[in-house]
């Protein structure tokens, strides 16, 4: 069963490490990252630069239309994503407990549309 | 008949309500006593055939098989071999799937008296004063979020059993919680939800024997129980606990209730049931209102605010600590609870108040309280009890006692 652990964290929080919290933090999602992989549960996960770098693009009326920013103004922004393969929700929640990001944002788990 | 005396009990009830309401209507059948244990039978067989086929439904619908992590693989710590937990029965699995946390808790609520106590969607939907096809809705989107998300039908591995077990316990509570506040008449559906409660509490006890909390939140729901009886008034005004008549209090489910308590052994770790019903034992086994031991409730509201912090929980402790000490400690720790603005709204705060100062003899000051109370108390027995209090100390009311 998939998941996609979406982190969900306040940028402006984030952004304001210091080098050595900052590196602390890197230190922390790598070791994460090594112990689900060995686990086999993950399948793929990325940081994703800060909302000032993204933009938002609709169609409508056959029109594009291209914007500045994220799609909704929130508290918290996505700053990255992990999927993975989980035998069930239980687990998935389990692995969304130790991402490090959890401490202080939010993670959502969403199960992947499987057909 | 049905092997579950409460079940048996319950329906025999139920079929004397319908006695009642058909009986004047098709004339009384020619063997009364057959007639009723014919259609307690029949009932109780709907409901387990109910709970039954729910269960069932919600077995399919967890998709996952139970039991099996060890494919989980690392970490060890937090999940070891199959039944770890060493608890293997299939209404146990259906109890923590139904309170699932991933699960609103309205839903958690309405699975569980769907799948575990077999009443009808109306039923619940009744009970919680929603539509049924709002209730329906709510079922099925629960259902669908436990296939779709993979929500697992098991017990829960031994390091995630004590958060997820206080998670059960919760919702018992909760579901006792809204039938015991419920009062009579219109809302003697309510008041059922009482009896589901205590059902499924005793079935927790027996599948986890050997868990304090579950024999704690059981303990608590048979004293509060015991004393529904003499709660209410003729008139539906609440009654205090001081002035409850205690020989309308049910001295067996006291006893049950002391027994479920402290069984024979060494006495278990105190957790935030298992204190409330020792306070609840106070107040049910003192002859007299004034035989309370107010100084042991203290304590105990004492340890419960070490363990779970919470302005109600001082709110407790200062009353209780008025009975043990004197109004005037009491006054000082509800000025201080006051000032914190923590309970800003809620009736109990100026209501405890007006009590303390009644007792006092400061008449007037207690009125002003209870006239604060009053316009924030939703529930009618409450109500009419406050406006009792308020015509006793109202000195400008001349219809007022002395």
């Amino acid at each position: 069963m998939r998941y996609l652990l979406i982190i969900c964290t306040d940028e402006n929080t984030t952004g304001a490490l210091g080098p050595e919290e900052g590196a602390a933090m890197l230190a922390d999602y790598t070791a994460f990252g090594e112990e689900m992989g060995r686990r086999g549960v993950l399948l793929g996960g990325e940081r994703l630069r800060p909302t000032s770098d993204a933009t938002t693009v609709r169609v409508r009326q056959d029109e594009v239309l291209v914007a500045d920013g994220p799609f909704a103004e929130t508290k918290e922004q996505v700053g990255g994503y992990y999927l993975v393969d989980c035998k069930d929700l239980d687990e998935a929640i389990e692995v969304a407990s130790r991402i490090p990001g959890a401490r202080h944002g939010t993670i959502e788990v969403r199960p992947i549309w499987e057909r | 008949m049905t092997g579950d005396w409460d079940l048996a009990e319950e329906c025999a009830q139920d079929a004397f309500a319908r006695a009642l309401d058909r009986w004047p209507r098709d004339g009384v059948p020619d063997r009364p006593g057959a007639w009723l244990t014919t259609t307690a039978r029949h009932r109780a067989m709907d409901r387990l055939r109910r709970a039954r086929t729910e269960a069932e439904k919600l077995r399919e619908i967890a998709a996952t098989s139970y039991g099996d992590y060890g494919d989980y693989g690392d970490p060890p710590d937090r999940y070891g071999p199959p039944d770890e937990s060493g608890i293997e029965d299939d209404r146990l699995r259906l109890i923590f799937t139904c309170c699932h946390p991933a699960l609103p808790l309205d839903a958690r609520v309405a699975l569980t008296l769907r799948t575990l106590a077999g009443l009808t969607t109306a039923e619940i939907a009744r009970a919680f004063l929603v539509g049924d096809q709002a209730m329906a809705k709510r079922l099925v989107r629960a259902k669908a979020k436990i296939r779709e998300a993979h929500i697992p039908y098991r017990v829960p591995p031994a390091p995630l059993l004590p958060e997820r077990t206080a998670g059960v316990l919760a919702v018992l509570y909760l579901l006792f919680n809204e039938g015991y506040s419920a009062s009579e008449g219109a809302d003697l559906i309510r008041t059922g939800l009482c009896a589901e409660a205590i059902r499924l509490a005793r079935l927790l006890v027996e599948l986890m024997p050997d868990e304090p909390e579950a024999r704690g939140l059981l303990a608590l729901m048979l004293f509060h129980d015991a004393r529904r009886e003499g709660r209410v008034d003729a008139d539906g005004a609440l009654v205090p606990l001081e002035e409850q008549d205690r020989r309308r209090w049910n001295a067996a489910t006291v006893a049950e209730g002391l027994a479920v308590l402290w069984p024979p052994g060494p006495p278990d770790r105190p957790g935030f049931y298992r204190l409330q019903a020792a306070i609840a034992a106070c107040h049910a086994t003192a002859p007299t209102a004034a035989d309370t031991d107010w100084p042991r409730i203290a304590r105990l509201y004492g340890r419960l605010r070490e363990l779970t912090p919470s302005p109600v929980v001082e709110l407790n402790l200062a009353v209780a600590r008025a009975m043990a000490e004197g109004p005037a400690v009491g006054l000082e720790l509800i000025a201080e609870l006051e000032s914190s603005g923590a309970l800003a709204g809620y009736h109990l705060l100026p209501a405890a108040r007006a009590d303390l100062l009644r007792r006092l003899g400061r008449d007037g000051e207690a009125a002003a309280g209870y006239r604060a109370a009053l316009a924030l108390a939703a529930s009618e027995p409450e109500r009419a009890y406050l406006r009792r209090r308020l015509r006793e100390t109202d000195e400008t009311d001349e219809t007022g006692g002395a």
